[in-house]
């Protein structure tokens, strides 16, 4: 990486920023929620990118973990507890329950343990519907209060739209901070080369256990978010389609790719809305438009970037053999 | 001298197949053992039993004295016991130095401190210096998959020395490797032997690189060990010659 690089990817992070906060000062209320959702749904997909896209691990359950922390939100804050008890809950829980989960993975890959974690999904939904006493069915949970985070109450919708955004830049940082830590090197390996991981001592039953938990307990925090949100929940958002669309968010932004999930969930939450002008055929569009994209590139948007990047690398590298080659040869 | 390696009667079956019928040997602290044999004839199977790669069906396995038939292959490595690939089992998509680091870095600290200590597990300068060593030092940044083959192999290589083993077990180094790299491999493992202490069991086709390289031969035939002894005992071995050339 060039000094020059390194500055232009800084400058664009700030620009990026500095967008994200200003633009949606005069968005309505609709925008905004959005736009909220939009950071919300991105938390749980940089989840999933780290079980899928990172460890290599398949997961249809994604969308259950939103559930989980969403519910434990909506109850406990109904109850008048803080939303940081339920935070802590909703990640301890689905810690829990993801490392669990984790086991299949274990034994069986691929889309046997998508088959797996798609029956989680499943169990979790009922469990939602069925268990009326605990999440009252399917009259769901309304009044969900808003929180005051250090003071400012965050019941209008822009001071709740940072509410989001800054818990997605505290994820993201975590999440940096993770994938660059030898644990992050411990999943690539997992995913990658599982028998040589083993052989080079590293505990790849940990790790697996490791991706899916701290993945699921992200599915958890985006949950918590999504309760105070939209305010009234129901066990419809977190069926199957919403694990779905979590995959599809890490697939297209470009699995394994740090921002993949920040583009991912912005064509799955915002395309749609941009495309409503075309009225009836906006999901037509939408769906043809992903489909062209993974023909194109099968590792997603960042995958273009990526193979691009790469060409003018090993052109430049190959042009610098070359000098040196004839360096050497014209060297007396 | 201690016996880094005692293995005692393996056995591994598959179905029917006898792949490896009762094979007894130990291995010297800073010897280096050649394994030669015709192919199928079990010195794969034989490295993943001792490995725990593989359960054996029969027998037992003991490093430094101590039994391990049974244990993980991670909690081996752990142990000092390292191994390099036939196939290539690289990382491809981390740089040369990253597959370094990733090679060293679960031999030290706990989980924790391999979470909020720094990046690079304080390895940087181990795998430079393996880097220099293997003569990689133009590819340190490099994704892996992008080497050669024989540059790839160097790498497989590398990475097993990476977390200090005692004793490394390796399967084909020399396999698809050019010549002037051939010489550069066998000099840096019999540096590495010299300077470490490291005992090394290599399984291998060439025979002019075994037959230098090592300071005893163990040949194996169907399954069996059929001869073992010095260089040139082995190469005198008239059931040697016969396994080898007779089929």
């Amino acid at each position: 990486m060039t000094a020059a690089g390194k500055y232009w990817r800084i400058a664009i992070g700030v620009a990026v920023i500095a967008a994200l906060i200003i633009v949606p000062m005069n968005f309505n209320r609709y925008g905004l929620f959005i736009l909220s959702q939009w950071a919300v749904m991105t938390i749980a997909a940089m989840g999933l990118n780290l079980t899928l896209g990172y460890a290599g691990q398949v997961s249809l359950a994604q969308g259950a973990f939103v559930g989980i922390g969403a519910y434990a939100a909506a109850i406990m804050t109904t109850q008048g507890m803080p939303l940081i008890a339920a935070l802590g809950v909703a990640i301890v829980l689905c810690f829990a329950i993801g490392w669990i989960l984790g086991y299949p993975a274990l034994r069986v890959q691929h889309h046997y343990l998508a088959f797996v974690t798609l029956a989680f999904s499943t169990l979790a939904f009922l469990v939602f519907r069925n268990e009326d006493w605990l999440t009252k069915g399917i009259y769901g949970i309304s009044n969900i209060p808003r929180p005051n985070v250090l003071g400012f109450a965050t019941s209008r919708p822009l001071p709740f739209y940072y509410f989001c955004l800054g818990s997605l830049g505290v994820v993201s940082l975590a999440m940096w901070w993770l994938i660059r830590s030898p644990w992050g090197r411990a999943f690539v390996a997992l995913r990658e080369n599982p028998v040589r991981a083993l052989s080079l001592g590293i505990d790849t039953r940990r790790y697996t256990l490791m991706a899916f938990a701290i993945g699921s307990a992200l599915g958890g925090v985006a949950g918590t978010l999504y309760a105070p949100l939209t305010q009234y929940i129901d066990p419809v958002p977190f069926n199957l389609s919403l694990s779905l669309d979590l995959l599809m968010m890490v697939i297209v932004g470009g699995s394994g790719f740090f921002f993949g999930p920040l583009l991912g969930a912005m064509i799955a939450v915002l395309l749609p809305e941009w495309l409503r002008f075309t009225q009836g055929y906006y999901l037509m569009l939408y769906a043809v438009a992903v489909m062209l994209l993974l023909i194109y590139s099968p590792s997603g948007i960042l995958g273009i970037l990526d193979r691009y990047l790469t060409e003018r690398r090993t052109k430049v590298a190959s042009a610098l053999r070359a000098v040196t080659k004839s360096r050497l040869e014209t060297a007396p | 001298m201690t016996a880094v390696l005692e293995v005692s009667n393996i056995k591994k079956s598959f179905g029917g197949i006898k792949a490896v019928d009762g094979v007894s040997f130990d291995v010297q602290e800073g010897e280096i053992l050649g394994l030669i044999g015709p192919n199928g004839c079990g010195k794969s199977t034989l490295f993943n039993c001792i490995l725990g790669q593989l359960t054996p069906t029969d027998g037992e396995v003991k490093i430094d004295g101590k039994i391990v038939t049974g244990l993980r292959p991670s909690e081996l490595n752990r142990l000092g016991v390292s191994r390099t690939f036939q196939l290539l089992q690289v990382f491809p998509k981390l740089s040369v130095r990253e597959n370094l680091i990733l090679a060293g870095q679960e031999h030290q600290g706990n989980m924790v401190s391999r979470l909020f200590g720094p990046s690079d597990a304080g390895l940087s300068a181990a795998a430079d210096q393996m880097i220099g060593f293997f003569k990689l030092d133009h590819l340190a940044t490099e994704a892996a998959g992008g080497l050669s083959y024989g540059q790839q192999k160097l790498l497989d290589a590398a990475m097993a020395f990476m977390g200090g083993p005692r004793l490394v077990l390796l399967d084909e180094p020399a396999g698809g490797v050019n010549l002037t790299m051939l010489g550069d491999l066998k000099e840096r493992l019999a540096a590495i032997n010299r300077e470490k202490r490291a005992t090394f069991v290599v399984i291998e086709h060439n025979m002019e690189f075994v037959m230098s390289l090592c300071t005893r031969v163990m040949v194996m035939a169907e399954g069996r060990l059929l001869a073992m002894g010095t260089p040139s005992e082995v190469r005198a071995n008239p059931a040697v010659i016969e396994a080898y050339l007779g089929h």
